[in-house]
């Protein structure tokens, strides 16, 4: 395959970027999207190019450090997929790829394509835990959990921490995300004790650091890698408002 | 030089809790006083920040990727070993113990592994007051599965992604510790080098991998849990960034290193699909509970899998292992799909594949049951192959995995350097020559949970450690070091890419040291890797500068250091002149291909010393005695 690379350049957080235009070829359609990305910076580096930086690392779809807005959409145009685990054929001979970082102000850009997601960390670190000592656990099976529960659990637990829900909302927010987490913990015998609390904390957090509001148009979920649900938005707003209302604090 | 285990004396069952009670103390409000450098934030790592923050010591913790969420332990699908015994089939931690020593072929120590399988059960707990969502029935209980080298189900699981939600719950621990003041969170940040003063570890030098800045952190002790070094191979299932520099510069200021060539090769990998490849997928050993692994009968058979009728298809790990069946150790069943694609019965178009396959399974529990338990790992599948494996069988091969070699350290899980500790897969201690299947994510989490909030107290509270600072004339040594060989990579401005260089490094490291090794062939490689090693230094091209994020450079520091280590593996496979778990000389093997041990001669752990660049290394060697268990050749039949 032949193809046409336009590619967001940025050398640091303080100068501005641009898109470069860059054309490839001989790519195998078995090529994941950044092996392909791996082969044009070995052109560049043989030219004597810097090559382009990106954010990768796993490489099977769930350490979620890679990223990348390719043709307008968060981690490319395949459904329930990151852009390491998307492939090359998923596209035809002769494209044009236009290849961007996540745009958001909470997710500054560092260089080219990779952008500082540390607000995501502050935010979990506001609440996103049982607050629980090592040592001091019971049996773990001296709480049953009902199957239902455990599975719903686990589908909001699947959030790999990306970004593409941000970066896929018109207003940048980080609803989805947070939601993820304060859904787990909230349907979670473990959470209860700290289930007011959490959602309130972490709300505040995410607020705090410059993520826009929701208006319920799902592009979010239906953009998330791991098909994270927007029940887990509804949820949240449900947590919220309760523990607004009821709230000890 | 003695190496000195520090297992205690007693019946195995008693050690570790005897040698707990015979560990100092630091009292509580002393704790506050010693800061602790912790180096990865994967399972061992953030698990140690944690609970050691918990207890009270400032915890700096550092890691390369943007978060700490993002280690590689957060790849681990299949599960967790634990010796609950829930399923009531006769589990208990002797028996967890018994299988993974003879799992890992006798060539780890009895104490530590006991002690790994009395934790087990405390693990679980943790995790799941911590929220980790594991797998239930519908009672509401903990589900559990078998896994290779079992007999018994004792396996914890969370859907396919275990070792995410494990990660996420050590993360959530670290992540409160960090909201709390308790734990210095480094991101983005790669230890360069370890600083020593008086003969103790008490710093580090790191880069800012986006500012380029190299900074100096001092401490009390230094816990490195920077992981495997897999990626030594250019292709394994490790994550890209994985490295060795860490344990590699710890190596190079007196850590021994231990059995460095005792890598795992995992058998159910994605086959190598072209030379663009940058990472090989694994697919969990879990699937060998229900797939079952063939190939043709016949040599080079072309046909579809589905036109091959059963009576021409060879089920070989259940003619060949007829108790454990499909469910062999890694190291077996990975050996024996090599010999049946050198027998030319491989499939695919590059001949390098069997099959694993669901069709029975999928007619046994209907294919809802079977999208149950591997549907994630069927899509993975799926969508890198493009072929859909509920139609039609999985095409694997063995890949690079793990290594259960790694930094010397004893039983307090300290290297030969005082106040440097080696956590999870950086160390060497609890695997042998062979990692069962869910072990690492128990062992990870069994050392930073639960043996270092322990043996660290002991160490600070008897080691006479002196106040210092970063301007101590030790780090300004250090730095200077770290600064000139970044600015000699930055300054070789040659015509070979860092990637190229790896990748060739990688395939003479698989062709030698990999699945078969030999005397011959380990001589070779070691003549090929000094050459490479030389063309690196004088011919590699490294674009950018250092005061800024270059991952160019990044990589290049990482593959100077495996461009050493290659070397030291070869080293080592060539003075073990036996056949051990994942160590397979050709020269060494029964009548009926298994491994053959010399226990007579080899039953010790290899513990490497730097003498010093380009000097061949000095051995010492750690007997492994063992009061419990037999020694025997492994049986699976």
């Amino acid at each position: 395959m032949n193809l046409t690379l336009k590619v967001w350049r940025q050398k640091n957080n303080k100068e501005y970027g641009r898109l470069e235009t860059y054309a490839i070829g001989d790519i195998s359609p078995d090529m994941s999207f950044l092996e392909m990305l791996d082969v044009l910076n070995e052109d560049l580096t043989r030219k004597g190019t810097e090559p382009i930086a990106f954010d990768h690392d796993c490489r099977e779809g769930i350490c979620g450090m890679c990223s990348l807005y390719i043709n307008g959409r968060a981690h490319g145009p395949k459904q329930g997929t990151t852009t390491c685990q998307l492939h090359m054929r998923s596209f035809k001979d002769g494209d044009t790829i236009v290849i961007e970082p996540w745009r958001a102000r909470a997710f500054p850009v560092l260089r080219d394509l990779v952008v500082d997601r540390g607000a995501f960390d502050r935010i979990m670190q506001r609440g996103g835990f049982v607050s629980v000592d090592t040592g001091s656990a019971p049996d773990a099976n001296i709480i049953p959990i009902p199957h239902p529960v455990a599975e719903k659990a686990m589908d909001a637990a699947a959030c790999i921490g990306c970004g593409a829900c941000v970066a896929a909302c018109k207003n940048a927010s980080a609803m989805l995300f947070v939601s993820a987490k304060v859904s787990q913990l909230a349907l979670l015998p473990q959470g209860q004790v700290e289930r007011k609390a959490r959602v309130e904390k972490m709300v505040a957090q995410m607020d705090k650091e410059g993520f826009g509001n929701c208006s319920n148009t799902g592009a979010c979920s239906a953009e998330c890698p791991k098909e994270i649900s927007v029940e887990n938005i509804a949820r949240m707003n449900r947590e919220y408002f309760s523990a607004k209302v009821t709230g000890d604090q | 030089m003695i190496l000195d285990s520090k297992i205690p004396a007693g019946p195995i069952s008693e050690k570790w809790s005897k040698h707990k009670f015979n560990l100092k103390l630091v009292n509580p409000a002393n704790k506050r006083k010693f800061e602790v450098i912790v180096v990865g934030s994967g399972l061992a790592g953030a698990s140690a920040a944690a609970s050691l923050a918990e207890l009270g010591y400032k915890v700096k913790c550092y890691c390369f990727q943007d978060s700490p969420r993002r280690a590689h332990s957060i790849a681990a699908q299949g599960g967790i070993n634990a010796a609950k015994n829930y399923p009531n089939d006769g589990d208990s931690v002797y028996r967890l113990f018994y299988d993974t020593i003879k799992g890992g072929d006798y060539r780890a120590r009895e104490g530590n592994v006991h002690r790994l399988a009395e934790v087990s059960v405390n693990i679980i707990d943790q995790c799941v007051a911590q929220g980790v969502p594991f797998a239930r029935e519908y009672g509401g209980h903990l589900d559990n599965r078998s896994f290779g080298g079992a007999q018994v189900s004792r396996t914890f699981y969370s859907r396919g992604m275990t070792g995410q939600q494990l990660l996420l719950g050590a993360y959530s621990a670290l992540s409160r510790q960090i909201g709390l003041g308790n734990v210095q969170m480094f991101t983005r940040t790669e230890m360069l080098d370890v600083v020593m003063v008086d003969g103790q570890a008490r710093g580090i030098i790191t880069r800012n991998l986006v500012t380029g800045a190299i900074e100096r952190h001092a401490a009390h002790a230094v816990c490195l849990a920077t992981g495997g070094y897999g990626n030594v191979f250019y292709l394994s299932t490790n994550a890209r960034g994985s490295n060795v520099t860490a344990a590699w510069r710890a190596h190079k200021k007196g850590a021994l290193f231990a059995n460095p060539c005792f890598t795992q090769i995992h058998p159910t990998c994605i086959p190598v699909s072209g030379d663009h490849q940058s990472k090989l997928t694994l697919m969990s050993e879990s699937l060998r509970n229900d797939g079952r692994v063939w190939v043709p009968k016949a040599k080079g058979d072309q046909r579809r899998p589905e036109d091959i009728p059963e009576d021409e298809r060879d089920y070989y790990l259940e003619r060949i292992y007829p108790s454990f069946g499909n469910l062999v150790p890694r190291d077996v069943a990975s050996r024996n799909a090599k010999q049946m694609c050198d027998d030319g019965r491989g499939v695919g178009a590059s001949g390098l594949a069997v099959y694993l396959d669901f069709g029975d399974a999928i007619k046994r529990l209907g294919e809802s049951v079977v999208k149950q338990k591997y549907g994630n790992l069927f899509d993975m599948y799926k969508q890198i192959t493009g072929e859909n494996p509920y139609k039609t069988p999985m095409r694997m091969y063995p890949a690079v995995h793990y290594t259960m070699g790694g930094l010397w350290v004893d039983y307090n899980l300290m290297t030969t350097v005082p106040g440097l500790y080696a956590l999870g897969e950086s160390n060497f201690s609890d695997h042998g020559a062979n990692r069962l299947g869910a072990s690492a994510l128990m062992q990870g989490l069994a050392d930073g949970y639960f043996v270092i909030p322990y043996t660290i107290g002991d160490y600070l509270a008897s080691a006479n450690i002196k106040s210092i600072k970063t301007d101590h004339p030790a780090f300004g040594e250090a730095e200077g070091q770290v600064r000139d060989r970044i600015n000699k990579l930055l300054s070789i401005n040659g015509k070979l890419t860092v990637k190229e260089i790896h990748q060739k490094l990688g395939k003479i490291m698989w062709d030698y040291c990999g699945m078969a090794r030999s005397e011959e062939g380990l001589l070779k490689a070691k003549g090929m890797i000094r050459d490479l090693r030389n063309q690196f230094w004088t011919n590699v091209n490294v674009l950018g500068s250092g005061e800024e994020l270059n991952q160019s450079l990044e990589h290049a520091g990482r593959l100077a250091d495996f461009l050493e280590l290659g070397e030291l593996m070869v080293d080592d496979a060539l003075s073990r002149n036996e056949s051990c778990g994942g160590h397979f000389r050709t020269e060494y093997q029964t009548e009926e291909n298994e491994a053959l041990r010399d226990d007579e001669n080899f039953c010790y752990v290899a513990a490497w010393e730097y003498t010093g660049d380009n000097a061949p290394e000095n051995l010492h060697k750690e007997p492994l005695v063992f009061e419990n268990v037999k020694l025997s050749q492994r049986s699976y039949k």
